[in-house]
């Protein structure tokens, strides 16, 4: 069943338009999370199924009623801000209970809901505290606990773990992915910046930019098969690699040459008209293999060396502002700066984008 | 060495608290003291220095009848301008932090009173409380209500000093209201609107505890204000009639300085010090445990 549906839903503060032609239907049982860079529009996006955001274009609809003009309390969610929000001068349990206390529940019922939510939060140490006797993940636990206690059909998080710190952030992640778990049916809404939150976490991605959607699909998906070069670089880090060649012969397969010289066969259908074509021939960082075999993609000279344990970033072409061409090998390598090499792929996870900046897979 | 180098430091040290300390001790301490000693002595007089009198001068203070409808008035006047003008502060204060158009000017508006010069200010209340043809008679004329001496007359002449200094206060508490409205996090707002909190519950249950702070701040400072008030007075009524109007320090400032009675000028000056001190220690008591310090 279709939880919340937006239809060319846009938004615009007087001649600015943040947002355009949003078009996403969310599940039952989903979480999908809101990815983009700073300025993209997905917290706003947010707001706006919040209801704390006006909607200048377009329809909302939650549980298949329309909710454009309806108020925040009646929309039926809950909301996790990313400083918390919680009220200072209340303690935890009274933090949890104010909603139910605002719609006039009764004591036993509110303090059945309360003492529900602390239990799956394991807050109950520390419901008669403060929050600022609380730490920052803890602060969190309360925020999402207030929201469970709403017992809402869509809960939305705004960049619920910005404010915490690295290790508490995984902590937070791996407990809302377990909350999630454990509430297979309600619907969520996730807004972050940090790609790994959006992988380890969502059911499906929305990749935003620039006020547009980009693409929408499970991560992994996102991953093998970027639509476009903004998603293909967003999503994977380092970066995915791109590099300008021109089209020699379309088919099921293409051939292309670099502009540096080579000639390499992508087993990726291409049209008639492509000939001659500018292309963009995309390789990630982790799936190039340094080789002695004649049959290479490129060689090039080191520049800078990262050794990260785990494993090993090369740097080449490295020019200010520009990383260059990245190459990012599994485990401890004996490499040093200004040594050639010769990197390879495999051919079946090169991507071909067109001068429009869409991949070949997706036309 | 060593305990040189650390002998120096605490010169230094106390060099520089020196033009400050003189300055306390001078306009604060001193005469503080110098008060508490002359509240036990006679009032000299030329050639005939202060007598030790012991407690006369308060048996003489808890007999005068002044003192007590000054007190009276004081107590009157605090409770007809302190929550006024902090209630009329924090609504000014709400209004103008929202979005609104012209929101600066209204802000200015409602500080004005603050910048401008009591004297000023004080002739044109003079002129709207001119019994017959000044402002309020006017109005009031027009329902054909009959003229008032507002100034002049026992009945409402305290009240009308009320009216101008809860005009000039409640401004200036609101600036205090203003910075800390905007330090309340709008998420907060937005959380409690999202809970299904209406307008009137977000301030009661929200606002208004997280003002907490600022209003025990404030109502301090307006009790002070309250017992320092002389300035009004003067231009307004002169204490009158028949001391209908004048306030604790304005009795105090006449005792001395009109009818020239340090000493008992200086008891009357221990009352009111003893009554602000314990004013002030109970405020902050009794809020402390209600004001919630983020």
């Amino acid at each position: 069943m279709t939880s919340v549906s937006l239809k060319d839903v846009a938004k615009s503060y007087g001649r600015v338009e943040v947002l355009r032609n949003i078009d996403l239907d969310v599940e039952q049982g989903e979480l999908v999370v809101f990815v983009g860079p700073s300025g993209c529009g997905k917290s706003t996006l947010l707001r706006m199924i919040a209801g704390l955001e006006t909607i200048t274009g377009g329809e909302l609809r939650i549980d298949g009623e329309l909710m454009n003009n309806v108020p925040p309390a009646q929309r039926g969610i809950a909301m996790v801000f990313q400083t918390y929000a919680l009220y200072p001068h209340m303690t935890v349990r009274d933090n949890m209970a104010f909603g139910m206390k605002i719609a006039k529940k009764s004591k036993a019922e509110i303090t059945a809901a309360v003492d529900k939510a602390a239990k799956i939060l394991q807050l109950e140490p520390y419901l008669d505290r403060l929050p600022k006797a609380l730490s920052g993940g803890q602060r969190q636990r309360v925020a999402i606990g207030r929201a469970i206690v709403r017992n809402p059909k869509v809960f939305l998080f705004d960049e619920p773990l910005s404010n915490l710190d690295a290790a508490l952030r995984v902590a937070t992640r791996i407990e809302i992915a377990q909350l999630k778990d454990s509430m297979p049916d309600s619907t969520m809404i996730y807004v972050t910046h940090d790609q790994v939150e959006a992988m380890t976490l969502a059911s499906r991605i929305v990749v935003l930019s620039g006020g547009n959607i980009e693409q929408v699909g499970p991560p992994l998906e996102l991953y093998e098969n970027p639509r476009n070069v903004f998603v293909a670089q967003f999503i994977g880090s380092p970066a995915m690699n791109m590099l300008d060649c021109k089209v020699l012969a379309c088919g099921a397969q293409t051939r292309v040459s670099r502009e540096d010289g080579g000639d390499i066969v992508v087993p990726i259908a291409s049209q008639a008209a492509d000939e001659g074509k500018p292309v963009k021939l995309g390789v990630r960082p982790e799936d190039l293999t340094i080789t002695d075999s004649d049959d290479y993609l490129l060689e090039l000279n080191v520049d800078m060396v990262e050794a990260l344990g785990e494993t090993t970033v090369l740097y080449f072409d490295t020019a200010l502002d520009d990383p260059g061409f990245i190459a990012k090998l599994p485990g401890i390598h004996a490499i040093r700066k200004g040594t050639c090499l010769r990197l390879a792929t495999p051919p079946e996870k090169l991507h071909l984008f067109g001068t429009d900046g869409i991949s070949f897979r997706h036309r | 060495m060593k305990a040189l180098k650390l002998k120096r430091d605490w010169i230094i040290g106390w060099l520089l608290l020196l033009p400050a300390m003189v300055f306390l001790f001078a306009f604060t301490h001193i005469p503080a003291i110098t008060s508490l000693v002359s509240s036990f002595y006679s009032t000299p007089r030329g050639r005939r220095p202060a007598k030790f009198l012991g407690l006369d001068n308060y048996q003489r203070m808890f007999d005068d009848p002044v003192f007590w409808k000054v007190l009276g008035n004081n107590l009157w006047f605090a409770l007809g301008t302190i929550p006024l003008s902090i209630a009329l502060a924090i609504v000014m204060a709400l209004w103008v932090n929202d979005k609104l158009p012209g929101r600066g000017f209204a802000r200015m508006a409602f500080f004005t009173p603050t910048v401008l010069p009591l004297i000023a200010v004080a002739n044109i209340w003079l002129f709207f409380y001119t019994p017959g043809f000044g402002l309020f008679d006017q109005l009031l004329g027009l329902f054909g209500l009959p003229a008032t001496n507002w100034l002049g007359s026992p009945e409402t002449a305290l009240n009308s000093v009320i009216v101008v200094t809860v005009w000039k206060e409640a401004g200036f508490f609101m600036i205090f209201y203003l910075a800390a409205l905007q330090a309340i996090p709008k998420t907060l707002i937005e959380a409690a609107q999202i809970e299904g909190a209406n307008r009137w519950t977000i301030f009661w249950r929200i606002t208004f505890p997280l003002l907490m702070p600022t209003t025990l701040f404030v109502s301090i400072n307006a009790v002070i204000n309250c017992f320092r008030l002389v300035d009004h007075i003067f231009i307004l009524t002169d204490g009158g009639p028949d001391n209908a109007s004048a306030l604790l320090l304005f009795y105090i400032f006449e005792t001395a300085f009109r009818f020239w009675e340090s000493g008992y000028a200086a008891t009357l000056t221990v009352a009111l010090l003893v009554m602000l001190c314990l004013l002030a220690i109970g405020q902050f008591f009794f809020f402390d445990r209600k004001v919630h310090y983020k």
